[in-house]
């Protein structure tokens, strides 16, 4: 138990926080169903009904419980981003590793590849998949995902290429290692921490990638509680000197900075730093 | 020689560096250390002495996570210890210069060399451009490069290596300055381009009157530089003398080892008798289209004996090891291997072939994956080529790391907690967890201390001995050939100039390349620059 303790107290205190924010996201992701004092799509009350009461943030556009569908919006906007940053990562990290280490003409094709997805703006491409294969939850995560991966893909493939080069990866070749040995034991571990990083940074794109498209009517659809609808639902009551359409947004930003916090520690820890 | 008055005047200099831990620990522990005008003084140790950090502070000057903790350094009345940054920054590259050891580094690649001559002295205001274009042709001439008059306006990659150095020295003449620190500035040479490097510098620093710290490992350089020589250990003073009297009669036990590490030795082996294990029949080799770089080229490997590939650097030696190695399939001829053929290509090698040549790298901080510990990393050719469980991998990496005399619990670090020379013991061990028949070893101590390079030149014999080992060594030392070869093939831009065995190709010299190649070799005499330049015209 004293190690434990130990170990926990060397832990920067801004990645503990960090771990606490990210920790209590996902308690009320979990336990939304317990937690929230009303249904998700619940019509309790009529509409915008002022905070306090039976009511802690009022209700919206169309007199649902505003805290009850925060709660909600925890467990389906957090949970698709994770989903997606996990799928890009996987997809992107290792066809960039994979790429960078086979080189010669299946490098190339699927940089082409890459460059054309990226060639066209990520927002309109994500418009147009969306209307062509509807807006289900498995596409949403596909097309969102697929979108993401070009550019781990671009970052690991440029990273993995300056490890690729060195000697010891030149050992593995001749030792007569197979390719995925290489990816996963020479290469992995030393494109990891640039990796992390964009981990962090990307995770916080999706999630607001999400909310753009949910705000433009195609990401996640009604009556499921989502951060990005959320505000656009309520975006009238800015103009009354209301805040609360500002609470989802402020609950990402909340994460996007905790998610950031751990980040910074894994990183300084993956690439023997002293932090 | 007269010399002026005292110029640079360290005493009791102590300098600490950040641990990891932010804790500060003293890496130079009070040392003294006076210099003339006119006079250079050499500085010599492992590396780890400390000694680039004490050329450093000789100009006010410590490295990021270190600082200067005590002592005074008085440069011409100065205190350089105290004083401020102002002050420091007006005597830097006008009174006290700096040459590094990689030119290529220290130069900027996106701007010619004679403007960044004339950087110095314009800054300082002691020239204008003009004037500093036409001091940089002449210092240009003085030292002997070629086409002085246009060579200023190339760009530092258009220019070879020695060039670059010499272009560095004329640069931090550029001020006139009293002082010049080099900082091992032909480590990264040839032998052949050192000797111009060495003597452009000697010419230079002598018709200005300049005084001089040459920092450097290599013993015979500093035979030939130095007026009075500093020996250093662990931040530590050893002692100091006149070069004549250090080379002559070094007093401490320490100087002695440096010195007799040149006269490491392998006695000579009457010619082979056998079938060659590993043959190289008239390879032919050439990167892209065109530029050949092997051409013809027939070298014979016999079991139990070490080939020592030499030649400068661009003669095709590195390249001979990629053809063997198969990641570098040649145009014409073939390699074989107890007589058999091997495919050129490393794909068509099954993983017997495979096993049998093993290398073993000059660089060991790449040759060994960072994120690996040394337990896998040696562990991994014996579950691979010889599929032995993880118990009996673990039992025998610990056989291995005795037998490369490290510690056991070794088998848990990662690479970035060993030193170079113990690094470059894991590339052996792992090299050897294949038992393999042929073993190339790449300039494997070109880039250690002396003391660390005679460590791992005993430690390839005594294996070779008890595993007859067959090695084909490659390297630019002829030093190093002395110490280790049975055979010797010399090359030149990519052809075989001579072959056979170490007495027939060495002594005495059979081609004129190869006595090029052994009068460039410094000796421990301090006057053996002058009188080979001499001989020389």
């Amino acid at each position: 138990m004293i190690p434990l303790f130990r170990g926990i107290l060397r832990i920067p205190p801004t990645a503990l926080l960090g771990m606490a924010v990210v920790f209590a996201y996902g308690f009320v992701a979990v336990f939304a169903h317990w937690i929230a004092p009303f249904g998700e799509s619940e019509v309790v009350s009529s509409q915008y009904d002022p905070w306090g009461g039976a009511f802690l943030l009022g209700t919206d556009n169309i007199g649902r419980d505003m805290f009850s569908r925060l709660i909600y919006g925890a467990r389906n906007t957090v949970g698709i981003a994770l989903l997606i940053s996990l799928l890009s990562f996987s997809a992107g990290g290792l066809l960039g590793m994979f790429a960078a280490v086979r080189g010669g003409w299946i490098d190339t094709a699927l940089c082409w590849l890459v460059d054309i997805l990226m060639a066209i703006p990520q927002l309109i491409y994500a418009l147009l998949l969306l209307t062509i294969f509807g807006t289900a939850v498995p596409v949403l995560i596909a097309v969102v995902a697929l979108l993401d991966s070009t550019r781990v893909f671009r970052l690991a493939r440029s990273v993995a290429m300056n490890v690729v080069v060195l000697d010891f990866v030149e050992a593995a070749r001749l030792r007569g290692e197979g390719l995925w040995w290489i990816v996963r034991r020479e290469v992995l571990p030393n494109v990891l921490p640039p990796l992390i990083a964009e981990f962090g940074v990307r995770f916080c794109f999706v999630f607001l990638f999400i909310s753009a498209l949910s705000f433009l009517g195609i990401g996640i659809q009604p009556p499921t509680a989502d951060w990005g609808s959320m505000v656009r639902d309520n975006a009238t009551l800015i103009t009354f000197g209301d805040i609360t359409p500002v609470l989802p947004g402020l609950a990402i930003a909340i994460l996007t900075i905790a998610v950031n916090f751990i980040v910074d520690w894994v990183l300084g820890k993956a690439s023997g730093g002293r932090a | 020689m007269t010399k002026g008055g005292l110029l640079l005047e360290i005493r009791d200099l102590r300098i600490e560096a950040r641990t990891a831990g932010g804790a500060w620990n003293e890496i130079v522990h009070g040392v003294d250390l006076d210099l003339h005008r006119g006079e250079i003084l050499g500085l010599i140790g492992e590396s780890g002495a400390g000694k680039s950090t004490i050329g450093l502070a000789a100009m006010g000057y410590a490295r990021e996570g270190c600082r200067i903790a005590g002592g005074s350094i008085r440069f011409d009345g100065v205190d350089l210890a105290t004083a401020g940054e102002g002050t420091k920054r007006r005597l830097r590259g006008a009174r006290i210069a700096y040459v590094a050891q990689s030119a290529a580094a220290a130069f900027n690649p996106a701007q010619r060399l004679i403007d960044q001559y004339a950087e110095a002295p314009v800054r300082h205001g002691v020239r204008t451009k003009a004037q500093a274009y036409e001091d940089a042709k002449a210092l240009y001439r003085r030292m002997q490069m070629p086409d002085p008059e246009h060579i200023g306006y190339r760009y530092p990659h258009q220019v070879s290596g020695g060039q670059l150095q010499r272009a560095m020295t004329a640069m931090a003449m550029a001020c006139r300055p009293d002082l010049i620190i080099f900082d091992e500035p032909t480590t990264a040479l040839d032998v052949t381009t050192q000797i111009e490097v060495l003597a452009s510098i000697k010419d230079v620093v002598r018709q200005f009157d300049t005084a001089a710290i040459y920092i450097t490992h290599d013993l015979a350089v500093v035979a030939q530089m130095a007026d009075r020589i500093k020996v250093l250990q662990y931040g530590r003073e050893v002692e100091e003398a006149p070069a004549a009297t250090m080379m002559a009669e070094p007093r401490e036990a320490y100087t002695r080892s440096l010195w007799a590490v040149r006269h490491l030795e392998k006695p000579a082996a009457a010619a082979p008798k056998l079938d060659p294990v590993l043959s190289v029949r008239n390879v032919t080799a050439a990167y892209g289209r065109g530029v050949t770089v092997l051409d013809d080229v027939s070298v014979d490997l016999h079991r139990g004996r070490t080939v020592a590939v030499v030649g400068e650097s661009g003669s095709g030696k590195s390249t001979l090891a990629r053809v063997i190695a198969g990641l570098l399939p040649p145009v014409a001829g073939e390699v074989t291997i107890d007589g058999g053929p091997l495919s050129p290509d490393l794909a068509g090698r099954n993983r017997e072939d495979r096993q049998r040549i093993q290398m073993i790298y000059q660089m060991a901080d790449t040759a060994l994956n960072p994120r690996q510990k040394i337990g896998d990393i040696i562990g991994r050719p014996m579950e691979f080529y010889l599929g032995l469980e993880p118990a009996a991998v673990k039992a025998r990496v610990a056989e291995m790391l005795e037998m490369i005399e490290l510690p056991a619990d070794f088998a848990g670090r990662y690479p970035g907690e060993l030193s170079g020379g113990q690094k470059q013991r894991i590339g052996i061990a792992r090299a050897l967890a294949a038992e393999p028949e042929v073993v190339i070893c790449d300039e494997v101590t070109s880039a250690l201390d002396q003391l660390v390079a005679e460590g791992i030149l005993k430690l390839l014999m005594r294996l070779q001995r008890q595993m007859k080992l067959s090695y084909l060594f490659i390297t630019h030392e002829l030093a190093t050939v002395k110490a280790i070869a049975d055979d010797v093939v010399v090359m030149r831009h990519g052809r075989v100039v001579d072959r056979g065995t170490k007495a027939e190709v060495l002594f005495p010299p059979r081609r004129d390349y190869t006595r090029t190649l052994l009068d460039s070799v410094p000796e421990m005499d301090t006057r053996w620059l002058d009188n080979l330049l001499a001989a020389r015209g």
